[in-house]
């Protein structure tokens, strides 16, 4: 043993707890691996035990059936809830009419959340933009269901649509408890979640580019079309996958605004739940707005949604 | 005061935001204990038994336990009469609210758990719970007030089997039909009215399974050919029969309505001008000198009743035979009936509603005949298996199914 090989030894040896945690530091800094498997293992816990496994749970359960007396689930497995969903003609059509709901929102809330994000993001002042973006999320913040009662005396029986429409001398609507006034919420109710990332992803357009369109010659719809468009894509598909997947799973809008045919696939869980007690059946039902947004999710990352997010 | 009547299928608003939570959370927590519950066969054949039938009932109330833990409707529990009860007996309530019957059988599955005692679930909940093996037998000699019930009130299929109680009854009320006066200025004397073409777009009737029964009621006489003679035991034939009546109705229905205020709203802004609904609607809208009208027609009508069951592991049984004679008398069943806006099962309630609200007895029919009461048809859980012991009616899960598939 040289001079400095014990001068290290005693220094290792005096070194204390507060070496030893500098050792396990080091340690940690020469294994990225470990320290990523200490810093997440907490959360990734949670999210599995809480989330993945209270999810699984539930696709276990659509598997299974209720007694149809004491209403207790029986563990036996079976096809019968989903053969049911897709033999009966009613839950087709309630499939089918949800899922055409959140695209008619979808497309209304991207074309009218356009215009309004580029005008935010490229034409407004800096103060006009804080003021709109205070206009956009203050909604955010008021009550669901205050909201849709808000809607619900526009739309009423001689209420304000109607009165309005009755003074300019035009003939009354009446959309309280018709599949229109849902669809009129859920386009409120959802824009904002649309205009936020178109917004995010047109003020990202380098300002140089449009320029180089109109200076090679572009007028201003082909600019848009060609240069505009393709660049804010991905923010319209990170906004439709809110509004989409929030139609999909909403059911208290039309429970409220909406009339005889106002069932969604929301509903048809709800009232399995809370009426039926059926929970096999409730799950079967969750399982197809699960395996619908997986197509829907695929298809948003294949126009770099995830990106714009 | 908003009443939002969490009747099957009724949650009150703020919870509906709960029910992503509550899909999980049911998912996981209603596994336990299933399959022996099924009956051992007993379910396709005749013979349903209740597996508690045969446990001893107390002879005397003993000391109290000091705790009584209570699932409720909301409102249910008002301070106005648990506190004097608190101060009389020393048990302190402990209650549980729950939003829907299914929650209460869910929270009284396996006899409470052994944490609660009662529940106050409702004539389509209580033959579940007690043919589960979840309530327990009642010596109904020990609640003095019960003699001074309505005799339909005493021993009703709904919680009494082959003579053994498994609990009291409460409060009843039944679904009238309501109609707009200045639409209406003969009353209508029939349930045909909900049905005709003539009032396209202006009908309004609960969004609920049940209905099928008002249906059924309404086939009952208009179409005797069907036999029907119980609104909740419906052959296959007879349930669609009632179910194509509900569909041929759907065209009519502007909404059909899942809380009390929604009702509200709608008689008031002129959404509607005929549904069924309840008398808590319609006095609520006298109370605000709308011009609303309510009858129970010549067919008669359904109604609810509620029963406050003894969980088979109830931990505090002596408090519970005490709450069980405290909400039994007169006094407390106005209380609550004025409160609540329903009919009490004690008859001699009447004079304290008149002394707490002058005119509320009449009102609530706390003083009709018992011809009044034989008119209405109480809310029950359809089962497969019929009073006859046929196992050819079509159970509540079908009802449920049929509600979604083909009425809505």
């Amino acid at each position: 043993m040289t001079q400095a090989d014990a001068e290290v030894q005693t220094r290792r040896q005096q070194a204390g707890p507060a070496g030893r945690w500098s050792r396990v530091s080091g340690a940690l800094w020469r294994r990225p691996w470990a320290r990523a498997t200490l810093l997440l293992t907490p959360p990734l816990a949670w999210f599995v035990l809480f989330y993945l496994a209270a999810l699984v749970v539930l696709l276990i359960t659509a598997f299974w059936q209720i007694n149809p007396f004491t209403t207790n689930i029986e563990r036996v497995w079976t096809l019968a809830n989903l053969k049911t969903i897709f033999t009966t003609p009613a839950y087709l059509e309630i499939i089918g009419r949800t899922v055409g709901m959140a695209a008619a929102v979808t497309v209304v809330d991207a074309v009218v959340a356009f215009p309004f994000a580029y005008f935010m993001a490229r034409v407004a002042s800096p103060r006009t933009r804080t003021a709109l973006f205070v206009a956009i999320l203050l909604p955010l913040w008021a009550s669901y269901l205050a909201k849709v009662y808000s809607w619900l005396l526009i739309f009423t029986h001689g209420g304000f649509l109607d009165w309005s429409l009755g003074r300019l001398g035009l003939a009354q609507v009446h959309l309280i408890y018709t599949n229109w006034a849902v669809f009129t919420v859920f386009c409120y109710l959802w824009l904002p979640y649309m205009i936020i990332p178109v917004y995010a992803a047109l003020e990202r357009v380098p300002a140089s580019q449009i320029e180089a369109s109109q200076d090679l010659g572009a007028r201003t719809w082909r600019t848009l079309r060609l240069v505009l468009f393709p660049l804010a894509l991905p923010g319209i598909a990170a906004g439709a996958i809110f509004t989409f997947s929030l139609t999909l799973g909403d059911y208290i809008t039309p429970l409220l605004v909406g009339g005889t045919s106002a069932n969604f696939m929301g509903n048809v869980i709800y009232s399995n739940i809370g009426i039926a007690n059926n929970v096999p059946f409730a799950a079967a039902m969750a399982l197809v707005p699960i395996a619908i947004m997986a197509i829907y999710l695929t298809g948003a990352r294949a126009l770099g949604a995830f990106e714009a997010m | 005061m908003t009443i939002t009547r969490p009747r099957i299928g009724l949650r009150s608003a703020t919870a509906l935001g709960a029910a992503a939570l509550s899909l999980i959370a049911v998912g996981c927590s209603s596994g336990g204990g299933s399959s022996q519950n099924a009956g051992g066969g007993g379910n396709a054949t005749s013979g349903l038994t209740v597996p508690t039938a045969n446990l001893p009932v107390p002879q005397q109330v003993g000391k109290g336990e000091g705790q009584l833990n209570l699932i409720a409707w909301e409102g249910y529990l008002d301070p106005k009469w648990v506190k004097p009860f608190e101060q009389q007996t020393g048990c302190q309530v402990n209650a549980k609210y729950a939003g829907s019957s299914d929650e209460m059988v869910s929270l009284m599955k396996n006899g409470g758990g052994g944490q609660y005692d009662m529940v106050s679930s409702s004539g389509d909940a209580d033959l579940r719970i007690l043919y589960a093996g979840d309530a327990r037998p009642v010596n109904i000699n020990l609640i003095p007030s019960w003699k001074d019930f309505f005799p339909a009130f005493q021993s009703p299929p709904f919680n009494t089997i082959n003579g053994v109680h498994y609990g009291v009854s409460l409060q009843w009320g039944p679904n009238v039909l309501m109609y707009n006066t200045k639409d209406f200025t003969t009353p209508p004397k029939t349930w045909n009215v909900i049905y005709d073409p003539k009032y396209k777009g202006q009908v309004t009737v609960p969004d609920n399974p049940i209905q099928i029964a008002d249906a059924a009621l309404y086939l009952k006489t208009s179409k005797p050919s069907l036999n029907i003679t119980d609104p909740y035991e419906l052959t296959q034939t007879q349930f669609q029969a009632a179910v194509s009546l509900l569909a041929s109705q759907r065209p009519l229905v502007e909404k059909y309505w899942d809380l009390a205020s929604q009702e509200i709203f709608d008689f008031k802004n002129g959404n509607a001008i005929v549904g069924a609904g309840w008398p808590y609607q319609v006095s609520s809208l006298k109370a605000s000198h709308f011009t609303i009208g309510s009858v129970v027609p010549s067919e008669g009508a359904t109604g609810w009743a509620d029963t406050w069951m003894l969980a088979a592991k109830a931990p505090h049984p002596n408090c519970a035979y005490m709450w069980m004679q405290y909400i039994s008398t007169p006094k407390v069943q106005a209380e609550q009936a004025i409160t609540y806006g329903e009919t009490p099962d004690n008859k001699l309630a009447c004079t304290y509603m008149d002394q707490m609200q002058p005119g509320s007895c009449a009102e609530y029919h706390a003083n009709a005949p018992s011809s009044y009461l034989a008119s209405i048809s109480l809310w029950k859980t359809p089962l497969a298996t019929c009073d006859n012991g046929k196992a050819d009616c079509v159970p509540y899960s079908g009802w449920v199914n049929a509600w979604n598939t083909q009425v809505k």
